[in-house]
């Protein structure tokens, strides 16, 4: 009797830490299903990386490129001691702002500096401004779960209108035309998307306004706008219920459609062959767009209406922002060395095993201009 | 500290009963102790003031620069410029499917408390008092993976057997995508509440007086009768403030509900079709990306659960101050 509230304190104990820590876990695990496959990259970079300044580095920012920074932290970490970077995956918003209010040496985020912000950056940076720079890319795919269908193609149109509970039958006329070959059921279409804010929402949409600007009327934003369809938490819980449910169509980063073995739909933009999501196609979407940002600032504009041959044109860029000057003088090394690093070949080609897609040689050559100018 | 550490003091207040000539050595204890309680209390007094204060003033920031109406927008555009927000669908959704939970969770929970204290041999009783505890410690994450996994697959028939025989009332109307709605989350939640319900009504059960029902015993009443005149009467009050306390969780739940649940800003007549929302859950999804007005709006969300935890922990004390000739030692 006498060891029981020792007993039920421990169990309480225990209780809480299994409780924060899967909250912890499952706040990290949005984006976080890849990993691994890197030791590659880690072992070669280790003699390639070239290390300068020292102590910690602090940045925070978008989930979405949060296993890139993993990668990329470990094998930095591995090759130059006594330096450590800390990413904090809280989001891009946050990430930015903490960015602005002084407190990290760099932001990942996956929208460019507004015009405000870029403003409010020049109170940080002194004598310059916030920059933008394209660091990771990746594709957004579209997994679908359809017993006796494999190979689907569809096109932005139709796309935008199962999104928008406008077609509701897999057999409808419009996807019989984009399948004719394929058996397609009458099953109902369950399009599920993403019930939190995200950065995946925002630029799959934005690829549903700029390549079917007639069938998706509404603004792309991080969050989801459209009509009907499920909801679910995180690219993990899309995937999750595309899997769980016949006839459901979601949309997800590339890893989470490999790692669930789920059959990612074929786009067809008007190039020759209908386009594969696959980690090449991306980088040569990324390639058909344009640097839009003046002088030192690299924020891009995607042309996702391309019809180039092999661009898969649902992608995702995501940056890291820094001072072009005025970077805090006890960080600036640090900052530079690692960001050399992950714009460096071998930064770039460690992360296509996790999903990602790197930046095609025109733009990254300019990423590392700039980050050798910074100061 | 009104006890002076005088000598003088000890004869006029003597211990009742403590061994002769330690007076003098509990007295820093004693006041020790004192200072600890009372500075617990007055620590909880100054949390809550400072949490109702954070959420008060966030809330004032967020209302300031809301476009919709607080109360009756059906959106959540928080991080839009202009921002528009309205609680109507959290409030509904998260009332809605605690009282789901309520309905599912009470008369099963009495059922096991009632089982354990007074018909369930004690061979079996304690091990089951046992499994109950052990539901109580399963973190809400695994019932929200389990609810989305295995629970929501496994509702599909029972959703159009409802919806075959009562989809008539709207209510049960069901559309055949998958069953992750209120009622999915109020069954989820009915599970999660199920341990602390038993618990402490089971503890007030077990205290209900001996000499009442062996006095009904005496007069011939069966087992039944038994626990409907002596036991539950008694019992009446513990079982509100247990259901209390489950309401409490019912409503505050966040990660089971976020990943079971497919949200959105849409009142359904139907509570089978996916659609709704709660507090708690809408501000695990939008926290992440939220901006500064999109993190009070947020907050401003959670001011308003805060204020209904309140009413329903204020009327439940209400209607056991009524029934304290019942109240017993655990009210």
């Amino acid at each position: 009797m006498k060891l029981q509230p020792t007993n039920r304190l421990r169990t309480l104990a225990v209780g809480a830490a299994v409780v924060s820590s899967a909250l912890v876990l499952s706040a990290c695990g949005s984006d976080d299903n890849t990993g691994g496959g890197n030791e590659a990259g880690g072992t070669k970079a280790a003699s390639n990386i070239k290390c300068d300044g020292e102590g910690n580095l602090l940045a925070s920012g978008s989930s979405a490129q949060k296993n890139a920074m993993d990668i990329w932290v470990k094998n930095y970490q591995a090759a130059c001691e006594g330096s450590a970077v800390n990413y904090k995956p809280t989001g891009s918003g946050a990430g930015i702002q903490e960015f602005l209010q002084g407190k990290t040496g760099f932001a990942g985020s996956d929208s460019a500096l507004k015009e405000d912000e870029v403003e409010q950056s020049k109170e940080v940076c002194e004598g310059g401004q916030g920059i933008n720079l394209p660091m990771v890319g990746g594709p957004v795919a579209v997994g679908y779960n359809l017993a006796g269908v494999d190979d689907l193609v569809l096109d932005a149109e139709t796309i935008a209108k199962i999104f928008d509970s406008k077609i509701t039958q897999w057999d409808d006329e419009a996807i019989k035309k984009l399948n004719p070959d394929a058996e397609l059921p009458s099953t109902k279409i369950q399009a599920f998307h993403r019930s939190d804010e995200s950065g995946t929402t925002d630029n799959f949409t934005e690829y549903l306004h700029a390549a079917a600007p007639d069938a998706w009327k509404y603004e792309p934003a991080k969050a989801w706008a459209g009509k009907g369809g499920q909801s679910a938490d995180g690219s993990s819980g899309v995937a999750t219920n595309v899997k769980n449910n016949d006839g459901a169509i979601g949309y997800f980063e590339l890893s989470y459609a490999t790692g669930n073995s789920i059959p990612t739909v074929k786009l067809d933009t008007g190039a020759a062959e209908p386009v594969e999501a696959t980690v090449d196609n991306a980088s040569a979407a990324i390639a058909a767009g344009k640097v839009v940002g003046e002088g030192d600032d690299l924020a891009m504009e995607l042309d996702y209406a391309t019809k180039a041959d092999g661009a898969y044109p649902i992608v995702l860029v995501t940056y890291e922002i820094v001072c072009d000057k005025g970077n805090d003088k006890q960080s600036l090394d640090l900052t530079k060395s690692f960001l050399t690093y992950a714009a460096s070949e071998d930064g770039q080609s460690a992360l296509a095993d996790a999903g990602y897609a790197p930046i095609p040689d025109e733009i990254i050559t300019k990423v590392r201009e700039t980050i050798s100018s910074l100061s | 500290m009104d006890i002076a550490p005088t000598a003088s003091a000890a004869p006029k207040n003597p211990p009742p009963k403590g061994p002769s000539g330690k007076d003098s050595a509990t007295r820093p204890g004693d006041r020790i102790f004192l200072g600890l309680s009372r500075g617990s209390g007055i620590a909880l007094l100054v949390i809550m003031a400072a949490i109702a204060v954070f959420l008060t003033w966030r809330t004032l920031v967020a209302l300031a620069e809301n476009e919709g109406n607080f109360l009756t927008t059906f959106e959540w555009s928080a991080n839009a410029d202009p921002p528009v927000f309205g609680i109507a669908v959290l409030a509904y959704g998260t009332i809605v499917s605690s009282i789901i939970a309520m309905v599912l969770a009470v008369p099963v929970a009495v059922g096991i408390a009632l089982f354990i204290s007074h018909y369930a041999p004690r061979r079996i009783a304690t091990p089951m008092a046992y499994v109950v505890d052990l539901l109580a410690a399963v973190p809400s994450i695994i019932y929200g993976l389990w609810g989305a996994l295995f629970l929501v697959p496994h509702l599909t028939g029972l959703y159009e057997w409802l919806d075959q025989f009562f989809g008539w009332t709207g209510v049960f109307a069901y559309n055949g995508g998958a069953p992750r709605s209120l009622f999915t989350v109020g069954i989820l939640l009915a599970i999660m509440i199920l341990p602390i319900v038993t618990n402490v009504s089971r503890e007030v059960f077990k205290q209900s007086p001996k000499m009442q029902e062996e006095a009904a015993l005496a007069l011939g009443a069966t087992r039944w009768e038994v626990v409907r005149m002596a036991v539950l009467p008694f019992g009446r009050s513990g079982v509100i403030s247990a259901s209390m306390l489950g309401l409490g969780r019912a409503l505050g739940e966040t990660m089971a509900v976020a990943t079971v649940l497919s949200p959105n800003f849409l009142i359904n007549a139907s509570l089978l079709n996916p659609g709704g929302g709660t507090f708690a859950q809408n501000i695990a999804a939008g926290f992440k990306e939220a901006g500064d007005i999109g993190r009070d709006a947020l907050i401003a969300s959670g001011l308003v659960l805060f204020v209904i935890t309140l009413l329903v922990n204020g009327a439940a004390r209400l209607i056991i101050a009524r029934r304290k000739e019942y109240s017993g030692a655990n009210a």
